[in-house]
């Protein structure tokens, strides 16, 4: 009966060698306070300019988006004072935001949904504050990183719509290489709106801004929680009131700051220190070129093309490299219909990457590798447990699928002379289950191939065992 | 506009300024002389006219991507008024 | 002669004809800053042991030679003091130096370690609003020496340097270059870096010279002109030696004199002395006429919104985290910022930054800030159609000679009325020189400022040095 909205509000730093408006290194996990300059410290006298692949950065983020970049832009201050901020004012964008307008394409279990994107904006990160028992401390090695803030619409109905948004969001900027978008070093950092209306209602909720989540799942959980929260203040006769919350993490709840909630004036103005910035349509279309395809098309490919599952596909393009060895590998392979590539992909091969923590193009195991080791299996060479097997044997030692199965010699066994052996012996030590299959138990012929299996070390291909015992059975 | 002490207090506060009872006196006087006298700005026909921020038409001054020397920590924890080890130090933010 | 009376040029000849070097005149010029500085002030922190001064020694090979140079307390010098003449930023040694003390530095410059005194950051008309104290008018010492660059002007017209720099956000070279009788130059918005310079109001600000005669202006802003990477809002535009076009005449040059100039306001007998020199102008062989600037009598309410509007924001950074002063044993982070500031923070300030925050402050930017702004454009737009016509502008620098000391201390709109002529440049980014012109009865020197385009130093220097070597006014020297 309650319908939730959320609006989801991310910042990314931005990939670039150097800070946004001083050449000091971005570089992450230094010694405090080592990465400054009197720029980034805000030092009296000291001036700030802008570093251009920031702006290219920004212009790619906003069309990856949709948005649409405008021909002029300008940076604002922002007033506030905080002890991270070393300035008291942040360099951002106001009024004239590099782009706007943009949309992001959803999937969830509700279906397919639109999101729409207000603004995409740079600005500069503030330092990094530590407290202690009496004093807090303040490195600025993070001071002066170009951020980019991404506002969506509040458009978003379910903490899951929340989380698809985000997951499709990283995988853009991952593909676009502009961004490490990693939460735990906070270089990706997401803040939510979320409130909620009766269903059919127009008029928005009275709204929490929801902070200090630091992966996607927290997200989730944190608006999942905060859903719950004012359902239930609102049915037992509660009032929501406007307010920021943190999430607790260890006790899986949002909790009010509880500070002095003034109203924030910001008295932002346009930055004297840095003229205007025209973006002409070479500019635009020059990035729009460096733009790789991105993950929806290709997931829309993979299903055309190579007649993947959905499943399947928007799972392989989540990650730019994974989409681009999972192609690699598809297009190695010589059958025509690409099950088994991509069943070995998402399975065995997906999971030991995710055991590793690691991509599929580093596993260190290149496609043509993979793909043979795929082809052995299905020409007969090696059974399914032995593929598996085999790929360990690949991923530690770095070999060949073929080098593997001589060393270990586990090539499945087809041929029915090298097999005869096996099979006599069988007949021979299993005279009870002879005489249940004779008598026409079924289950004695599977129990005959599981101890041939067995005798062979699992290399015997078991078709040609269940043949070879039927023959020689059914001769006796 | 007349400028009450709430106002000059609201600023002072926006500012992080503290005024003793006596300036904040002689300051609500001296800035409702000076907001009288920029009232002017008011007679002036500023129809259709755009706003100047930026006195020369310059724009897109930018630089390239390429990292600069940073300041030893040393150097940039030299002036700080409380320091620990190469943090600056202030009174504990409550967050 | 002494060698402390010379002028740069002059000293840089003195150098090349091997009669003194750079150590002599430093030493020469400390030892008449130590004899005159305590009846002046015009150096700040003399008191404090001094350190030991960068100067590249003699250095024939370089354009200055080795030639001290004297820096308004505004401008960051590595590993000297740069306090702004604030209580705030006690203490601040900068770990780098402005751009334009690297220029000097490689034109062979000596950096003198003590600044020049000014308003707390450059924040005034009259040098009185310095935790130093005042600096006093070699010319009278009852006087004020203007401001904010009062110690600069002070101190070139004391001989206590041979030239010195200054910044200018709404005439702080101009006028008390005026007052001291010396020539001062404010550049083209742009010219030079404003890299290092300790921000006032960001889109006004420029450095410039203070120097004893126009030849020498001419010559410090070779060295200090030109683009700067570190500087978004410095013009990549060549720099012409200025020197070149000093002597070529001035006939035929048009000369506009803006009726709002010369109207109430304006002290008769300055009216009188500037319009001697007009007419000295007309005799080098300009042709003058009056004409209006209609938007004039916006130019102090815009810039007292614009300037301080930036500057409650440039100031922000003056909290006690980094460097400068912070108040003693705070309970808490809030009690830091309001304690520090209020206790640091002098008069002026404080009622620059409420006013700057306050025509911010939501709901009133649209009527005082934007406003601003847009009649910024048209006092701007003034000039433009002006200078389609004419050469250069001519004005008093001044409304009045130097006024007693705490004689408007107490009344800061009339301390600001003060500015009403120099300001327009600034809001409209133009070139601007001011060159004595004369004395009045009680012999405190007037100035004539001249202006044109934007990037039109030459036309300003050129009229300027014209008028000067026609007269003798730059010739005198204070009785101290």
């Amino acid at each position: 009966m309650y319908e939730t909205v959320i609006g989801l509000e991310v910042h990314l730093h931005l990939k670039t060698k150097t800070k946004a408006f001083c050449g000091c290194s971005t570089e992450f996990g230094r010694e405090p306070n080592s990465q400054v300059c009197p720029v980034c410290l805000g030092f009296p006298g000291s001036l700030p300019v802008l570093n251009r692949t920031a702006l290219d950065y920004a212009i790619k983020a906003a069309l990856a988006l949709n948005c649409s970049v405008q021909n002029y832009t300008k940076f604002d201050r922002k007033n506030y004072f905080y002890p991270d901020l070393p300035k008291n004012y942040q360099i951002s964008q106001y009024d004239l935001p590099v782009s706007r307008d943009g949309f992001l394409d959803i999937r969830s279990e509700a279906g397919a949904k639109r999101v729409r994107i207000k603004r995409v904006h740079l600005e500069e990160d503030a330092g990094k504050l530590i407290h202690q028992e009496a004093v807090s401390l303040v490195d600025f090695n993070r001071a002066g990183m170009p951020l980019l803030e991404i506002v969506s619409e509040p458009e978003m109905n379910s903490p899951d719509e929340a989380y698809e948004y985000l997951t499709g969001l990283k995988s853009i900027i991952e593909y676009l290489d502009v961004s490490d978008c990693d939460m735990e070093k906070g270089s990706l950092r997401c803040d939510a709106n979320i409130s909620i209306r009766k269903k059919g209602s127009t008029i928005l909720g009275v709204k929490a801004e929801l902070k200090n989540m630091n992966s996607f799942k927290s997200v989730r959980e944190a608006l999942a929680f905060e859903a719950k929260r004012q359902a239930e203040l609102l049915e037992s006769g509660g009032e929501i009131i406007q307010e920021t919350r943190l999430w607790n993490a260890e006790e899986s709840k949002t909790v009010s700051m509880r500070t002095k909630e003034e109203a924030q004036d910001y008295r932002y103005f346009p930055e004297p220190d840095l003229p205007p910035f025209t973006i002409n349509k070479d500019k635009i279309e020059a990035i729009k070129k460096s733009i790789p395809e991105l993950p929806e098309s290709k997931r829309r490919r993979f299903t055309e093309d190579y007649g993947l599952s959905e499943y399947d596909a928007k799972i392989l393009v989540l990650s730019r490299r994974n989409a681009a060895f999972a192609e690699e590998c598809i297009n190695e392979y010589p059958g025509k219909e690409k099950k088994p590539v991509v069943n070995w992909l998402i399975g065995p091969f997906l999971s030991e990457a995710n055991a590793r923590n690691r991509e599929l193009a580093d596993l260190g195991i290149g496609s043509k590798a993979l793909v043979e080791l795929i082809n052995l299996m299905e020409k007969g060479v090696l059974s399914n447990l032995s593929a598996k097997a085999v790929l360990a044997e690949m991923l530690e030692t770095g070999k060949t699928a073929q080098a593997v199965i001589k060393e270990k010699n586990l090539a499945q066994i087809s041929d029915s002379s090298s097999l005869g052996g096996v099979i006599e012996e069988v007949i021979k030590e299993n005279a009870k289950s002879v005489t249940d299959y004779k008598q026409g138990k079924g289950n004695a012929l599977m129990f005959l191939v599981g101890q041939a299996m067995r005798k062979s070390g699992g290399r015997a291909n078991p078709k040609v065992v269940q043949d070879l015992l039927k023959e020689k059975l059914n001769e006796g | 506009m007349a400028i009450t002490k709430d106002t000059i207090k609201h600023v002072a506060h926006l500012a992080r300024i503290d005024l003793a009872p006596n300036e904040l006196e002689t300051l609500s006087a001296q800035l409702q002389d000076i907001l009288d006298f920029i009232d002017k700005l008011k007679q002036a026909d500023i129809k259709d006219v755009l706003p100047t921020s930026h006195i020369l038409p310059v724009s897109n001054v930018m630089r390239d991507d390429l990292p600069r020397e940073s300041l030893l920590s040393e150097k940039a924890l030299e002036n700080a008024p409380q320091r620990k080890g190469s943090f600056f130090g202030v009174p504990k933010v409550i967050e | 002669m002494e060698l402390y009376k010379l002028t740069a040029r002059e000293l840089i000849e003195k150098i090349d004809k091997k009669e003194s070097n750079a150590g002599e005149i430093i030493s020469c010029l400390g030892k008449r800053i130590k004899e005159v500085d305590p009846k002046i002030n015009a150096y700040v922190r003399l008191s404090e042991p001094e350190p030991s001064i960068s100067a590249p020694g003699p250095q024939p090979s370089t354009p200055l030679r080795g030639v001290p140079v004297s820096i308004k307390d505004n401008i960051c010098t590595q590993g000297y003091k740069t306090e702004c003449s604030s209580k705030i930023l006690e203490g601040f040694t900068p770990p780098y130096d402005a751009t334009v003390i690297t220029k000097l530095k490689n034109a062979g410059a000596a950096i003198l370690p003590f600044k020049t005194n000014m308003d707390e950051f450059a924040f005034g008309s009259s040098t009185e609003n310095s935790c130093f104290g005042p600096t006093r008018n070699p010319w009278s010492l009852e006087a004020v020496a203007g401001g904010s660059s009062g110690g600069s002007a002070a101190a070139v017209a004391a001989d206590e340097a041979a030239w010195a720099l200054g910044s200018d956000t709404g005439g702080s070279i101009r006028q008390p270059a005026s007052f001291c009788g010396v020539v001062g130059l404010k550049p083209t918005y742009g010219r030079v870096s404003r890299y290092g310079l300790i921000a006032f109001a960001s889109s006004l600000d420029q450095i410039g010279p203070i120097t004893k005669d126009v030849a020498d202006s001419a010559s410090l802003l070779n060295v200090i002109a030109g683009y700067d990477h570190f500087d978004s809002t410095s013009i990549d535009k060549e720099v012409p030696d200025y020197t070149k076009v000093l002597g070529s005449g001035i006939k035929g040059i048009k000369i506009a004199l803006p009726e709002e100039y010369f109207v109430e306001g304006l002290d008769p007998e300055v009216k009188s002395i500037v319009e001697e020199a007009v007419d000295k102008l007309k005799s080098l062989g300009a042709e003058d006429k009056t004409v209006s600037l209609p938007h004039t009598q916006y130019s102090i309410p815009v810039y007292y919104i614009v300037a301080t509007a930036e500057a409650s924001s440039n100031l922000a950074r003056f909290d006690g985290v980094q460097y400068g002063h912070r108040c003693a044993k705070p309970q808490n982070l809030i009690q830091m910022y309001n304690k520090t500031r209020g206790e640091s923070f002098g008069q002026e300030a404080k009622r620059r930054i409420m006013l700057g925050t306050f025509v911010l402050s939501h709901g009133y930017y649209d009527a005082y800030y934007l406003r601003a702004l847009k009649v910024r454009t048209l006092i701007k737009n003034d000039f433009e159609k002006l200078f389609s016509e004419f050469d250069c502008v001519v004005t008093p620098t001044s409304p009045t000679a130097a006024f007693r000391i705490g004689e408007k201390i107490r009344d800061p709109l009339k301390m600001y009325l003060s500015d009403i002529y120099t300001i327009s440049a600034n809001l409209a980014g133009l070139p601007a020189i001011s060159v004595p012109c004369g004395f009045t009865k009680n012999g405190l020197p007037v100035g004539l400022q001249i202006l044109a385009k934007p990037f039109d130093e030459e036309m300003i220097l050129k009229v300027a040095h014209a008028y000067e070597q026609a007269t003798p006014w730059h010739k005198m020297k204070p009785k101290l």
